[in-house]
């Protein structure tokens, strides 16, 4: 098996990124028309006013690419797409706050064990 | 290469109506969905219950597996028929390039059209890894090594795995369940597409004393019963090296303050919140002993006022 050593440097899909229609379109390999209808069905929320003034942070590029892959997949319509996309976005936060808070428990723990 | 069994993959019977091929491919995918499973090895077995469907929804593709017979059992070593019998198949969809060997040698890797289909450019799949850092190279960045076991595509149309090595470069300030996005590095086109783009899932480990919160970090300080009372300046560990905090007088036990700007890096930078622990020391000694009881003749103090009793 060869191996290949290569140094690479990424971008972090967070708030701070800001990409355009047409970059999202080429990040999900999808069309303009698909990413429309997403926002329209309130999916993805963009910063601006028409799509050519859009702005999708890096949250809205994953929630997209989400939503797109489990479209396809599970064969769902646009509604049931948003309403998954809804649940496991608050399913990543409730459990977000799970580990925060299992994590402070078990600091306190270890203290009182000494 | 390995027999398949695309019924066995999906939990139905070989006379399974097309109905019932289709609800059980639905029912897998929404356990092993990679967007949805927290299970393991959701996305390997979502790639086989994917291939098994690819198939089986496929009354034509269906008929030619069938034709293979029933004796086969899975992992079974496969030869396929002489020449096979992929010339009649036309395969959609954009994600297959990692379907089996045995798939491709029974339906062919080129996918969609007719004569010209062998040459068309394809971009690679986009693939997804999790990366699992200590909090401190999330402060800091840092570089991180990680192997990937990539299938390839060789000559001979054959799919075999390859270990790749990348080094990484983790960006401070990224935090837990974030993804970095390596454009290029996901899975090579075919026949000249450009590759797919590889994703990394960020994951933080524990840490012995700071839990972070997106870009907040939390400390439980222990602060002993007089510094609370009477206020204190005493030192905190952050991220980057310990600082003073002044702990105003008459604080209690969950008090939080915070550390403006001490936590994960960014615009705007995270925050260090400290959440105060009292720790009574212990009355091992005689003169400890004095000392509460002094205390508790003195201060006539009721911590139980608010329950009423």
């Amino acid at each position: 098996m060869a191996q290949r050593e290569t140094r690479i440097e990424g971008i972090v899909l967070d708030e701070g990124l800001a990409v355009t229609l047409t970059e999202l379109t080429q990040l999900c390999g999808s069309s303009t028309r698909t990413v429309q209808l997403l926002v329209t069905e309130g999916l993805l929320r963009p910063q601006g006013q028409g799509p050519e003034d859009w702005r999708f942070s890096g949250l809205e590029v994953r929630r997209a690419r989400r939503a797109l892959r489990l479209r396809r997949d599970l064969e769902l319509n646009l509604a049931g797409t948003a309403l998954a996309i809804d649940l496991l976005d608050e399913l990543d936060t409730l459990r977000e706050r799970l580990r925060v808070l299992e994590h402070q428990l078990g600091t306190r723990r270890m203290r009182e064990l000494g | 290469m390995e027999y398949k069994d695309y019924y066995q993959t999906l939990g139905v019977a070989r006379d399974a109506s097309q109905d019932d091929i289709k609800r059980a491919y639905r029912r897998l995918a929404r356990k092993y969905h990679p967007d949805v499973s927290k299970e393991p090895d959701a996305e390997a077995r979502f790639k086989e219950v994917n291939e098994a469907h690819e198939v089986l929804k496929d009354t034509e593709k269906r008929a030619a597996y069938d034709a293979l017979g029933n004796n086969w059992r899975a992992g079974q070593d496969f030869r396929p028929p002489p020449g096979g019998f992929h010339q009649d198949f036309h395969v959609g969809g954009e994600d297959l390039s990692d379907f089996s060997d045995f798939f491709s040698s029974l339906f062919g890797r080129d996918f969609q059209g007719g004569g010209a289909a062998g040459s068309r450019k394809r971009r690679g799949q986009d693939q997804t890894a999790r990366i699992s850092i200590d909090l401190e190279d999330a402060f800091h960045g840092a570089t991180r090594q990680l192997r990937l076991q990539v299938p390839e595509l060789g000559a001979d149309g054959h799919v075999s795995l390859r270990e790749r090595t990348l080094n990484i470069r983790i960006p401070a300030g990224v935090t837990q369940g974030r993804q970095i996005r390596l454009s290029g590095q996901g899975a090579p086109g075919v026949h000249g597409g450009a590759a797919g783009d590889l994703y990394l899932e960020v994951e933080i480990k524990p840490h012995r004393h700071f839990t972070p919160d997106g870009k907040d970090i939390q400390l439980r300080l222990p602060i002993a019963p007089w510094e609370a009372a009477l206020g204190a300046t005493v030192a905190v560990p952050t991220l980057g090296g310990a600082v003073n905090l002044k702990i105003p007088a008459g604080s209690q036990s969950g008090q939080r303050l915070r550390l403006k700007a001490r936590g994960l890096p960014g615009t705007p930078p995270g925050d260090e919140l400290v959440v105060l622990e009292i720790v009574a020391p212990p009355a091992k000694t005689e003169e400890a002993r004095r000392l509460y009881e002094h205390m508790a003749e003195q201060l006539r103090f009721n911590p139980r006022a608010e329950l009423g009793v």
